[in-house]
């Protein structure tokens, strides 16, 4: 699917905005922007990724290789939706660990089956 | 840290207790402006305060030694591959008036899935890793104190681990970066539903960090053939970016619109480039300008080059801008040197201080083709936004190659790029986040079951980094050969030996460029000038510009190569320099003792300036200190100025030698010193030549003593002859 070649018909084009003043065309403009973005936007609102969640482990004080192997795991379990700060701020509540005891021993290979999902 | 500007910056001085540094600060800083800013002999409209140590413009000699500073920020982008070769091009850089610093990342780092750890070696960049951001912190930290100006450090949020990147950036306190998941898509091929997913994290991070946004637009007519057919087209991708940031909630004013005049002479530049610009800033008010040069249409040479970045820059000055970022003029042809870097951000400094109070004279006319090609251009622009949302949205117009197609939209060519929303690097990446989904941590977008209640999202665990900064994992290195201090061996080992070497872009490298002329065909000539070059002993010679200055008469070219050589500090004779008496002192000297000076611009010679500039008051010259000069005039006999001498009974002669045909001017002061020993005048007279060729060495083989060479001044003759008098007549 792509555009196929097309002559400049801009005249025949803009007949439609040739009445609009430039406020009212700016108006129009930034518009048809919000239009494009909305559906964007809402996705970035109800999806996640990895680099997301890696981000949010190193907010949470984990290193880049921590937090790189955590979520590579829980990726493989299927359990990211879940959001990776989320399943080890729980675990740590349930477990009564600090933060990063929870991470080092999930990457210990402990607790994966309690994780609170 | 603390800098002097007599020593060079230690790179082990800037990674001692790395691991324990923290930024000083957040957030951009803006210039401040001051309103008729008194400098000098000058009043200046559009200026900033002034800095504490920098290296003036060459004319500033002229000038009182001033420096005035634009309101622009002025950005410089820094790629060696070495960070602790490019702290030291920062700091030159910074002297020179950059108080922005863009750090070009490593080819490749964008499709890398996480961060990058140690200092490793990068191309045409450096590997953007905590270390590295850190360090070139700490050490603009040390170089803003020395320059007197805050200054904005900056690197890319976009690729693969941008959200990740953000959060770097937002821990080590980097005060300004890319990030546009246009750029991801349309050039590295991303995967687009990851790219705007991670987007939206990354701004957030950054926004609540207070780091300046630079949109990806410019990109579209850096690669597009036809630059300016892809007008309508910037519009759109700024507009999208720009309406995605809002919504990821950045404020106006941490958005800045990277822009560039898309052509360059012979195009006629300003008939296309102006309405492009006014367009823009009309359409996008109340955001920031980040103005670029053009960098299409520039290839080897760096003159041509730098005169399409003055116009790019008088643009903004007829526009606005709020960041002018500079481009080396030798962009073109190579991973950029170290003086170009500090070539293009005197190519901006020069242009906006001449342009000073410009638009309080002039103004754009509304009258003529100016507003009707702003207007055709929005509303171009507002047809290929109706097109998107006609064709289904933002991913559909790329999948059907809506994006810099050549044509002048709504001409299309059918050449755009095409993307796939489901392909890509890191597709089927982008997770649904579950309806208990949560991020227990500061600068998160989107839903989260602990932005629920109204307390931080981090404080079941007492708070994530970004609330307390002793939580970050420093990572030192990884690997054991590819870290700075392998690389600092050499260097280190360099100066212990006390051995010197040329330099362009890294430490060692040993390149250097020679210009050769040579009379001959094109072919013949470039043959010619290569084998000179290696009979120069140059390693590894490349014509990197070549000229036609007429197809038989001759081409000029730059040749680099590489000059295996080590000079030897121990061994250099530097002539040591005579501290200047100051005014007062020379003329407490001079003004009671009724000197005589006889002085002339000797030979065939009618060059008058340099001898007005040593000797008339006016001019700052040796009169002041209340030396009774006769200057003869232009095309003086030595004769004539020895019969003066003999009838004032003068102490010094003063010849301006300018011409320097077939040594003429070696010819001149001997013969001075040899008529003035025949006549016997010689122990009597104080001897002095000037002249754009005289040097101090050459004047005093030839019998003179002394010589000054260009940009001496009155003050420098004027010690010295008080030096000289003063041992002469005693008392």
């Amino acid at each position: 699917m792509h555009c196929t070649e097309r002559p400049d018909d801009f005249e025949q084009r803009r007949e439609k905005l040739k009445g609009m003043s430039d406020e009212e065309l700016h108006r129009y403009f930034w518009q048809l922007v919000e239009q494009i973005v909305e559906p964007l936007i809402d996705e970035a609102r109800t999806h996640t990724t990895p680099s997301i969640e890696r981000s949010v482990l190193l907010r949470m004080g984990f290193s880049s290789i921590e937090a790189k192997q955590l979520v590579e795991k829980m990726l493989q379990r299927n359990v990211l939706g879940h959001g990776a700060g989320r399943l080890i701020l729980e675990l740590a509540k349930a477990k009564r660990l600090s933060i990063r005891e929870t991470g080092v021993a999930l990457l210990s290979g402990q607790y994966w089956e309690e994780l609170p999902v | 840290m603390k800098l002097s500007p007599d020593k060079k910056l230690d790179v082990r001085e800037v990674l001692k207790e790395l691991d324990k540094y923290r930024p000083r600060r957040k957030g951009w800083t803006w210039r401040k402006k001051i309103e008729n800013n008194r400098i000098g002999s000058f009043v200046y409209k559009d200026t900033s305060e002034n800095l504490s140590h920098s290296v003036p413009l060459p004319a500033a000699a002229y000038f009182d030694n001033i420096d005035p500073q634009c309101d622009f920020v002025i950005t410089t982008e820094i790629a060696s591959g070495r960070f602790e070769d490019d702290l030291r091009r920062m700091r030159m850089a910074a002297w020179h008036g950059a108080d922005h610093i863009m750090v070009i990342r490593t080819i490749g780092q964008s499709h890398i899935d996480g961060l990058i750890e140690g200092t490793p070696e990068g191309v045409g960049g450096i590997p953007i890793s905590r270390k590295q951001i850190r360090a070139s912190r700490k050490a603009l930290d040390a170089i803003e104190d020395e320059v007197g100006r805050p200054i904005n450090f900056h690197s890319y949020v976009s690729g693969v681990a941008g959200p990740e990147i953000a959060v770097l950036f937002a821990e080590e306190g980097v005060n300004g970066a890319h990030q546009d998941p246009q750029y991801n898509v349309l050039y590295r091929n991303i995967n687009m539903h990851r790219s705007f997913v991670d987007a939206a994290e990354a701004k957030k991070i950054m926004a609540d960090a207070a780091i300046l946004q630079l949109d990806g637009a410019h990109n579209a007519n850096a690669t597009a053939k036809q630059a300016w057919k892809v007008t309508p087209e910037l519009f759109v991708q700024h507009a999208i970016n720009t309406a995605y940031s809002n919504a990821a909630g950045m404020p106006n004013d941490l958005i800045a619109l990277s822009t560039v005049p898309p052509t360059a002479p012979p195009a006629p530049k300003m008939y296309y480039d102006l309405p492009y610009a006014v367009a823009l800033r009309e359409l996008f008010e109340g955001y920031k300008f980040r103005a670029q040069q053009n960098t299409r249409y520039m290839e080897s040479d760096t003159m041509e080059t730098t005169i399409t970045h003055v116009l790019d820059t008088l643009i903004s000055r007829m526009t606005s801008a709020d960041i002018q970022s500079t481009i080396t003029p030798d962009e073109g042809r190579n991973i950029p040197w170290h003086y170009n870097n500090v070539a293009g951000v005197n190519t901006a400094r020069q242009t906006l201080m001449g342009l000073d109070g410009l638009m309080e004279q002039v103004e754009l006319r509304q009258d003529g083709p100016l507003r009707q090609n702003v207007r055709e251009l929005k509303e171009r622009a507002v047809l290929f936004l109706e097109e998107i949302l006609n064709d289904g949205g933002y991913y559909t117009a790329v999948e059907k190659g809506q994006f810099v197609d050549q044509g002048y939209f709504p001409e299309r060519k059918g050449d755009g790029i095409i993307r796939d929303p489901q392909g890509g690097d890191c597709a089927d990446t982008v997770i649904p986040r579950h309806a208990d989904y949560g991020a227990p941590v500061c600068s998160h977008f989107g839903n989260n079951s602990y932005a629920q209640h109204g307390n931080k999202p981090c404080d079941d665990y007492g708070g994530c980094t970004l609330c307390d900064p002793s939580k970050i994992q420093y990572i030192d290195e990884l690997d054991e050969q590819d870290n700075v201090g392998k690389r600092l061996e050499q260097s280190l080992a360099d100066k212990a030996a006390g051995l010197i070497r040329p330099e362009v872009e890294k430490h060692g490298d040993s390149i250097v460029c020679v210009t050769v002329f040579v009379p001959e065909n094109p072919e013949v000539a470039e043959a010619a000038a290569m084998g000179m070059a290696r009979q120069m002993n140059l390693k590894n010679p490349e014509v990197i510009s070549r000229r036609v200055m007429h197809p038989a008469e001759g081409s000029v070219f730059e040749i680099k190569g590489i000059l295996d050589v080590a000079v030897k500090l121990e061994e250099l004779q530097i002539p040591t320099m005579e501290e200047l008496l100051s005014d007062e002192a020379i003329e407490a000297w001079v003004r009671p003792r009724d000197i005589h000076i006889v002085a002339a611009t000797v030979g065939e010679d009618e060059h008058s300036v340099g001898l007005h500039e040593i000797l008339d008051i006016k001019h700052g010259g040796i009169e002041k200190y209340g030396f009774h000069c006769h200057n003869l005039g232009t095309s003086v006999a030595i004769e004539r100025l020895l019969d003066k001498a003999e009838e004032t009974n003068a102490r010094a002669i003063l010849i301006s030698t300018i011409v320097t045909h077939a040594d003429v001017h070696k010819q001149h002061m001997l013969h001075l010193h040899t008529l003035a020993k025949q006549r016997g005048m010689r122990e009597r007279l104080v001897l002095v030549a000037g002249g754009a060729q005289v040097t101090e060495q050459l004047a005093r083989q030839c019998g003179m003593d002394a010589g000054f060479g260009h940009g001496a001044t009155g003050r420098d003759v004027g010690s010295f002859l008080v030096r000289v008098l003063r041992e002469k007549w005693p008392g």
